[in-house]
């Protein structure tokens, strides 16, 4: 409604001589600013206490301030030698010097721990050497600390000092992805025993892509039906997705944990039915995850779907038989494409949700059904590793923000297929 | 959805294959939430059928103090007080969203809903450090601020939703007739977009109430919730007052069920009407 912009309003230009579209300009802007502020509150919040601790999260994955901290001058020298050969005297004497006071102020075990990350068995020599460190008297200390353990003439642990001499590193990020960085620099392959966080990731990807496989086979045929059903029955079959859609997933997972028991209600069915000899083993392994993660995602796919499929004639389907159409390409070329931007976000929401699942593996999974959000857990509540658990969550994190793209495409390639 | 008269064997074997699948996906999707209601009044203490009795006395054990009223008190502390600050600033939010446009405005609300994106583990991470550093580890504001966070994106989802279909010039007529925008606002806006700022508070409520994984990283003994409870006697020791609560929960969860219901007609009824 702006006036064009050659004319001026004479008759209305208020006393300080402005135009009327200047003063609507103004106005125009006060109302944006005055928006803004309601919305200030909830961003500043959301600032601070969300997006701020996850970008933090990338911070935490290559912060690396433990020795430092602890052993300030040994981390300067490893830090500056060049990890060809044992490094000298001096170096020995610092160490011993840092160890002494670190354990005589009981800061030794955080700089030992850290240590310990690189090689097992680290941890418990720095605190042996800091128990009988009153031992050693005077120089030279490269003996005497040899002498002490004699694992301090190994050149590997002076390395694993120089890995961790901080204050920055990239070994978490690399250990999420099954790599690390060799002592001359180079990356390479992590050792086998920690080569674990690849085989996660695969396995989160295929159980979020199997569990999604079964949504799909299950989902659309209920989310058609309740589509096309009769207006009552359609009501009724509803309320049967959205009640579990509202039950908490724990009460979901813990009806779970009570049917599929070794002496649960499946197996004692089963048994009495004659289907089976002997109790199946259905949970605290893959079967039990599978069906209930399938249970408590289900309902996110059937109500998107079912959203949409509510709005496709049911002509069409009959035009199509009109006009030729067998009922299998019918539906191939006529109902399917129109359903696809509903099937694509129930799936995108069921795969996303499904890749950052952690209570229900853990309380229906083995061992070896545990997901990435379990070794995020793991690090974080129980081993204080919180370098591993920061790059673990930037590798979930990213994983997740990989698909949306996907799912964009999915749902513009739905309405190009429509319209093309 | 019948089949046609004329319908081939091949779509009699489809229409009956279909229906299978369906009764198979219903029965399943309702099916363990009914079987495990009965057994919560067994009178044994073994988590099958048959029942060697009917009994109350699980939920006996759920009215003890400890540890499931307890758990029942402090989710009810934090739910509650989370829907009332995620509701204040989440309709706040909303409101300002669709009142007028301003630059970045997409941006601002992808950010304020993107909680809803980001998995729980890596939110609940995040939360954990940083209330590591400001000494809100284990205490009851840390575990409501968390909450609010992941609570607020359906508050600002619903209110938005039902703010499009408002007509603001009725805010308009409330200002020309010298109403200030506070008072125009409690007395206009408000009631007429109540259902949908209801809806976003039960969301915000539930989510709270249903919440674990967050709780898990953040809260200490003293602010164990319900979920966790759940969650430390489904891992520890399963017996039957767990399905006692689980019951309740059930019960709890049908009763939202139809209050939301309710209020989303009432909202589409009040749009449809305006249409008119």
């Amino acid at each position: 409604m702006s006036p064009p912009p050659d004319i001026t309003d004479e008759g209305t230009a208020g006393p300080t001589g402005l135009s009327l579209e200047a003063k609507l300009r103004r106005a125009q802007r006060q109302r944006s600013l005055n928006a803004f502020l309601l919305v200030a509150p909830l961003l500043l919040f959301i600032l601070v206490v969300f997006a701020g601790p996850i970008l933090s999260l990338l911070y935490f994955s290559v912060d690396d301030p433990k020795l430092a901290e602890v052993m300030p001058r040994t981390a300067e020298i490893v830090a500056e030698w060049d990890g060809a050969e044992l490094p000298g005297e001096e170096a020995y004497a610092t160490v011993v010097e840092e160890i002494r006071a670190a354990y005589g102020d009981r800061t030794v075990a955080a700089a030992a721990m850290r240590l310990n990350y690189e090689i097992s068995g680290f941890r418990s020599m720095v605190m042996r050497t800091g128990r009988k460190i009153r031992r050693i008297a005077g120089p030279p200390y490269k003996e005497a600390l040899i002498g002490l353990d004699e694992r301090w003439g190994d050149i590997t642990y002076w390395r694993a000092i120089k890995a961790s001499a901080g204050p920055y590193t990239t070994r978490y990020l690399l250990a999420a992805v099954d790599l690390e960085r060799k002592w001359d620099g180079s990356i390479g392959t992590a050792p086998p025993e920690r080569t674990i966080y690849i085989d996660y990731l695969e396995r989160t990807f295929w159980i979020s892509f199997w569990v999604l496989a079964w949504c799909i086979a299950i989902g659309y045929p209920m989310a058609y039906l309740i589509a096309t059903t009769g207006r009552r029955l359609s009501r009724i079959l509803l309320a049967l997705v959205l009640l579990p859609f509202w039950t908490s997933l724990l009460v979901r997972t813990a009806a779970w944990v009570v049917l599929l028991q070794n002496k649960g209600v499946v197996n004692d069915f089963l048994l009495y039915a004659g289907l089976s000899d002997e109790p199946l083993t259905l949970i605290f392994n893959r079967t039990g995850v599978y069906v209930a993660m399938v249970h408590i995602l289900l309902p996110f796919l059937v109500l998107p779907l079912y959203a949409v499929m509510r709005n496709i004639p049911a002509s069409q389907m009959r035009a199509a038989a009109s006009l030729g159409a067998k009922p299998v390409a019918a539906f191939l070329s006529v109902y399917l494409p129109q359903t696809l931007p509903g099937l694509g976000a129930g799936c995108i929401l069921v795969f996303i949700l499904s890749l950052g699942f952690y209570i229900t593996p853990a309380l229906i999974g083995g061992a070896s059904d545990q997901m990435l959000s379990y070794l995020i857990a793991e690090f974080a509540t129980r081993t204080g590793n919180w370098g591993m658990a920061s790059a673990i969550a930037i590798l979930l994190l990213l994983s997740v923000a990989a698909l949306y793209p996907v799912y964009r495409g999915l749902v513009r390639g739905a309405a190009g297929f429509r319209f093309g | 959805m019948a089949l046609p008269v004329n319908a081939t064997r091949g779509q009699h074997v489809w229409y009956w294959c279909l229906r299978l699948i369906c009764a198979v996906g219903f029965l399943f999707l309702i099916g363990p939430i009914v079987i495990v209601v009965p057994i919560s009044f067994s009178a044994g203490s073994f988590l099958s059928y048959p029942l060697p009795g009917f009994s109350m006395r699980w939920y006996d054990a759920v009215v003890e103090p400890f540890p499931w009223m307890f758990a029942l008190e402090n989710s009810l502390i934090v739910a509650v007080s989370t829907t009332i600050v995620a509701t204040a600033l989440g309709t706040l939010a909303a409101y300002g969203l669709t009142r007028a446009d301003f630059p970045g405005k997409p941006f601002v609300f992808g950010l304020l809903i993107s909680p809803l994106a980001v998995p729980l583990v890596i939110t609940a991470l995040g939360l954990y450090f940083f209330f590591a550093r400001v000494g809100l580890v284990q205490t009851h504001i840390g575990l409501i601020i968390a909450h609010v966070v992941l609570a607020v994106p359906f508050v600002v989802i619903t209110v938005s939703a039902t703010l499009k279909g408002f007509d603001w010039n009725l805010v308009r007529a409330a200002e020309s007739l010298g109403a200030r925008p506070l008072a125009a606002f409690f007395q206009v806006t408000l009631p007429l977009i109540l259902p949908g700022v209801l809806a976003g508070a039960v969301f915000a409520f539930v989510t709270s109430l249903d919440e674990v994984i967050v709780a898990l990283f953040v809260s200490g003994p003293a602010q164990i919730t319900l979920p966790r409870q759940l969650f430390t006697g489904l891992r520890d020791q399963l017996d039957p007052s767990i399905v006692a609560i689980a019951t309740i929960l059930i019960a709890f969860s049908l009763a939202l069920l139809a209050v939301v219901e309710l209020l989303q007609w009432r909202s589409a009824r009040q749009r449809s009407r305006r249409e008119e």
